[in-house]
Order: structure tokens, then sequence, then C-alpha cells
């Protein structure tokens, strides 16, 4: 990370964010005391067993679940303090700050791969000619224009994840939350959508959280963390695939 | 962009199989309230068809039509002679089966005075009867055309006009023919014995008897009024138009009216539910994108603007094919199927309402649905 990096406020910072779910015999606790700064242009992995509440933590940052306590700021602003939310309009955060890739591109089936990134940009507000002209850039941008009158039946996995991508890109969101972006392509593909997640983190200043069991795109992330029982460990900052493939540290996934 | 637009073009095929399945389910709905309207139309039909605003009959007797009635002839000549009847007629109806190319003909058999009120509204066809014998004025319901021969009792008669609609309350066609003639048919036709007491003057009836006298009024005269002179005649009973309506309403089809409407009332609930159904599951089905809608930050509006929308779509295209459908068809049913516009627009308000209802329990679903479960698999 650079001096310059590092004297900016962070996009993402959490402190003692925890969840549990249930009481009793019944409670999980998915989320013990969690704090983690992320800078913009930074690319963090989100390593951990199944279980160990890596999806948890996503939605929280995501403002679609509740903590059960912690605070949170999102881009500088204060959004949850002591596990209540304290921003209005969390819909309206997520439009204009918050970029979702999901494990299945989850587009919408009966849109087009233009229409489907026009979409939130029409829905943030932008006029529908200049919508569907930035979506295209946006594709061509992520290597799918060709694809841009197809629809999400049509295109591979792969294709349809730079569509995905490219929604989540859309309303240039300085936050970009990703469960297992390339769970669904084969590793050629995922090498590919993590450069292109690298590229947009350092061309558009974003933070980026990546769910992942991959160890073949490690690489790709500036650092590393793994969850434990909902608790958060540094594992690294960079070439630590050693350290990775060391025993006993992700082999309990499944 | 309109999402529920969008949608449906991408799934057209099945939104019109859906919209065609339930454009048939409300073309029922619609032929049966036509049914039920055609019913009460067709049962006031012969009783409006002289344009007259009085009936006078046998005395305590709701008659013609609910009950027998059978008053003597000459009462006409007095019921003209009272202040304010502009025009009095004497009217006879039975049902008569006829022999009409080898088969069996049910006809209403209306006879009247040729110059006085009753006969039949307008001809369509041919004129009106001329002669003062074996002339009949036909529905065409019957199949009769002016030209035709039918042989009624003993004698054959001619089509001379034709009338369209006119048929008894239970559906019978309806034929004009004189009065005289009329009343040697109910002679020609009644049981030996009676006509044997009616051939020598001693049964309760004469010959020259009819089922009632109709008078038109002059135009500031009260029907309620005259029909109060008349019933100082202590053998007579007079009727006002309006009553005459209600009582063959009331009770003649009432029965008939009654199980109609219930059934449907009942197929108007029906169809309610399935529409209900039909928008519910629709909306569930697109759950998880209504939650990916969510997440990715679009505004209740727009989510139920795509469900009330897509459910407004359904219900009045099938709604439109359902009523096309009953308008084209409607002639073809063996009585009358009466589309009143009334009825129409109310039925066409029901499956709005049905469909804002429907679609305010998807929108429920919608709303409460989690956006984080567009994350899972
Ligand atoms: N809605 C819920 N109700 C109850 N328990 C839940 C709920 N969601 C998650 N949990 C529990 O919280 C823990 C963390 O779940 P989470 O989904 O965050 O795991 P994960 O790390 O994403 O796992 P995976 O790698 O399998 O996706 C698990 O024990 C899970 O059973
Ligand atoms: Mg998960």
């Amino acid at each position: 990370m650079s001096d310059k990096k590092a004297n900016q406020p962070p996009l993402v910072r959490l402190r003692d964010l925890s969840k549990h779910f249930g009481e009793a015999e019944t409670r999980v606790d998915a989320l013990r005391n969690v704090s983690l700064d992320v800078r913009a242009g930074e690319v963090i992995a989100l390593l951990g067993p199944s279980g160990s509440g890596k999806t948890t933590l996503l939605n929280i940052i995501g403002c679609i679940l509740d903590p059960s306590s912690g605070s949170m700021e999102l881009d500088g602003e204060v959004v949850l303090t002591d596990g209540r939310w304290v921003r209005p309009n969390l819909r309206r955060l997520r439009l204009d700050k918050i970029g979702f890739i999901f494990q299945f591109h989850n587009l919408m089936p009966f849109l087009d791969a233009t229409d489907n990134v026009a979409l939130v940009l029409q829905l943030a507000g932008t006029d529908p000619r200049e919508a569907r002209r930035r979506a295209l850039e946006l594709l061509d941008y992520l290597e799918v224009g060709n694809r841009r009158s197809s629809m999400p039946a049509q295109l591979s996995g792969g294709e349809a994840q730079r569509v995905a991508i490219a929604r989540a890109l859309a309303n240039q969101p300085r936050i970009i939350l990703a469960d297992e972006p390339t769970a669904a392509l084969d590793s050629k593909r995922a090498g590919i959508v993590m450069d292109l997640l690298r590229k947009v983190a350092v061309e558009r200043d974003a933070a980026i959280i990546a769910v992942t069991h991959d160890e073949k795109i490690f690489d790709r992330f500036d650092r590393i963390f793994n969850l434990r029982d909902g608790r958060l460990e540094s594992m690294s900052s960079n070439g630590m695939k050693s350290i990775m493939v060391g025993p006993g540290d992700v082999g309990e996934r499944i | 962009m309109n999402l529920a637009y969008r949608d449906i073009r991408h799934g057209l095929g099945r939104f019109l199989l859906t919209c065609v399945g339930l454009g048939l389910l409300l073309g029922v709905v619609l032929a049966m309230i036509g049914i039920y309207r055609g019913l009460v139309v067709e049962a006031l039909t012969i009783a409006r068809a002289p344009g007259i605003d009085l009936w006078v009959v046998e005395a305590n007797t709701r008659g013609p039509f609910a009950e027998a009635s059978r008053i003597p002839a000459d009462t006409r000549e007095a019921i003209a002679r009272i202040a304010g009847v502009a025009a009095a007629g004497s009217i006879t109806y039975q049902t008569v089966e006829a022999e009409y190319q080898e088969r069996k003909l049910r006809l209403y058999v209306i006879g009247y005075e040729p110059t006085r009120p009753g006969g039949p509204p307008e001809i369509e066809e041919g004129h009106a009867i001329a002669r003062s014998h074996f002339e009949m004025v036909a529905d065409r319901s019957s199949g009769l055309v002016p030209k035709d021969r039918v042989r009624l009792g003993r004698d054959t008669f001619t089509v001379v006009g034709s009338t369209r609609q006119q048929v008894s309350s239970g559906g019978d066609p309806a034929v004009y023919i004189t009065l005289q003639d009329a009343q040697k048919l109910q002679f020609d036709l009644a049981p030996p014995a009676t006509r044997v007491q009616l051939a020598r003057g001693t049964g309760s009836t004469g010959r020259d008897t009819v089922n009632a006298v109709v008078a038109r009024l002059h135009p500031n005269a009260s029907p309620d009024a005259v029909a109060e002179t008349v019933r100082r005649w202590k053998h007579l009973a007079a009727v006002t138009q309006e009553a005459q309506e209600l009582i063959l309403t009331r009770s003649l089809v009432d029965r008939a009216r009654r199980q109609i409407g219930l059934f449907t009332s009942l197929l108007l609930t029906v169809s309610a539910v399935i529409i209900a159904l039909i928008i519910y599951t629709m909306t569930m089905e697109k759950l998880k994108q209504i939650a990916t809608l969510k997440l990715i930050g679009a505004p209740d509006r727009t989510i139920i603007g795509m469900i009330v929308q897509q459910a407004l779509a359904l219900g009045s295209i099938g709604f439109a094919i359902g009523a096309t459908l009953i308008a084209s068809i409607k002639d073809y049913f063996p009585r009358r199927v009466v589309l009143e516009p009334d009825n129409v627009l109310a039925l066409g308000a029901i499956v709005i309402v049905v469909c804002l209802l429907a679609s305010a329990l998807g929108v429920r679903a919608a709303l409460r649905i989690d956006p984080a479960t567009a994350l899972g698999g």
C-alpha cells in the first residue's frame, strides 16, 4: 500500500462488529468483534471454512443484514452505531455506493445484457439514452461488448459474470462486494475476472472485498483475511501464498 | 424502462396463454350474466310487446301469465268506455305444439284483434295480419319465414310477417293470429268433454272468452285510478304494466332467476380466486428477481409498479378476450344472451379490483422478502 492511500480515510471501517443468530441453545455466533479498515484501491480477500461468517460479514457491509452490535462507516459516512442503523434509506445508499457481485450472476432474465446494466443507471436517475450509452461503454470495458444484445440465458457463465460486474460498477460505487465471484468460472476465466476487478479498484479508486475459496487467484489480492468461527485474522499482505498452502489452513473448506 | 412490459415480452407465449385461459373463464362468467339478463328480458318480452298500460284479468288472479285468467270477450267494450282509456283490445295466450316440416314445433300463440292494442311490435319482414282468418305473424326464432304454412289445430295458417326476439317466458317462439282464429284454436284443442260442454253452452265458461283485455291510456291518465275503476266490476281485476312486470320477474321466472343468479355468483367467486392465485403465483415466481432488485437498490415503487402493472395487464387482456369471445358467439345460444354495457363494465371493474387485491398480496410478499435471499444459490 502506498503512503498516499494510507492517508485517505478508509472506505469501509468496521469496529467490533458482532452478529449472532438465534438465542440460547440455538445461538450461533456468526461474527465476533470484527474490526477492519479497507482503503480505496484495495482488493481484499475473505477466506474461511464454510459457516465461518463470510457471507454474514458481506451482508452487513452491504447493509442488507442487521448486526447485533458494532459500528460501521462507509465512504466516510457513519451508517451504523452500537448495532443500529443511523443512516436513512439504505437502499439508496446501496444504489449509489455499493456494487454487488454474486456467485450466480443474478441478472434479470428478461433484460438483455445492455439493459441489465442500464437498469441500475436508470434506477439512480440517469436518463434512458445516457444509461444505455454508459452501459455499452461498461460492457466494452469488461470485454463483453459483443454480447450487448444477448439475453442472460444465452451468455456463457463467464460472460454473464462480466455483465454482472458491469452492472455492479454502473453507478461507480466506491465499495464492491463479491461473494465467490469466480466460483462458477473455470480458472482461466476466474483469473480474467479478478484482473478486471483489480483494474477497477485501481482505476476507479474503489475498495473490493471478495469472498473466495480459489487458491489460484490469491495473488490478485492486496490483503487476505481468514474468518474462523466468526473471528477475523489477518493472513498476509500479498505474496503469502506459501502460508496459505501450509497444512490445516484452508483445508477445512468443503 | 418498463420492467413489467419487458418481463411480459420475454415470456410472451406463456403470458398470452394465461390471458387466453383467463379470457375463457371470464367469457363463461359473462355468458352466465348474459343468460341471467336474457331470462329476465325474455320473461318481460311478451308483456312489453303490446306497449300498453293496463292489464284487465279475471278477479283474484295475477294473470294472464303467472296465473290462468278467463274473462268474457265483451269486457273489452266496457273497458274502452272508461275515462282515461285510449284503446283496449282482447287478447289470448296459449302454448301449442304445431307440426312443421315433420317436426314438432312448440309455439306460444297470441290471439289479438288486429285493429286494437295487443299485436306484435315491429314486423321485421313481410306485413301485419291483413285478413281475418288463417294468417300468422311468426317470430324468427321459430324458424318460420313468410309464405311458410303451418298447421295449428284443424286449420292451416300462412306466415305473412316475422318479428324478432318475441318469445314466451319459457323461451317458446311467439306467433300472432287473429282473436277469432285463436278462440277457435282453443276450442279445437280443448279436451273432448269440455268441447261438448262448450258447444252446448253449459260449461262454466263460454266459448267467447279471452285471457285478458289490454288497455292503452291517455298520456295524462293515471293507471292506478283506471285500475281502481276496473276493480269495481267484481269479476275483474286490473294489473298495471309496472305491476305485471314485477309479477313476471318476481314470481314467474323467480326460481330460474335465483338459480342462475346463485350460480353466476359462485362462478364469479371461483374466477376471482383463480385470478388471485394466478397473480399471486406470478409474483412468487419472481421473488428472487425482486430480492435482487432490492439488493441493487431499486425503490419499492419500481417493484410495486412491476407487480401491479402485470396484474392489470393480465386482467384487462383476459377480460377483453372473454368479452370479445362472448360478444361474437352470443347469438348462437338457443335462448337470448343479453350483454348490457352496464353488466359488462361492472364485471370489468370487478376483475380490476380482484387484480389489484391479488397484486396487493403479491406486493406484500415482495416487500417482505429479504434482499439477502438474492445471494443464495
Ligand atoms: N439467517 C440465519 N439464521 C440462522 N443462522 C444463520 C443464518 N445465516 C447464517 N447463519 C449461520 O451463521 C454462520 C455463518 O454463516 P455464513 O453464511 O456467513 O457462512 P459462510 O462463511 O458464508 O459459509 P459458506 O462458505 O458455506 O458460504 C453459519 O453457522 C450459519 O449457519
Ligand atoms: Mg457464504
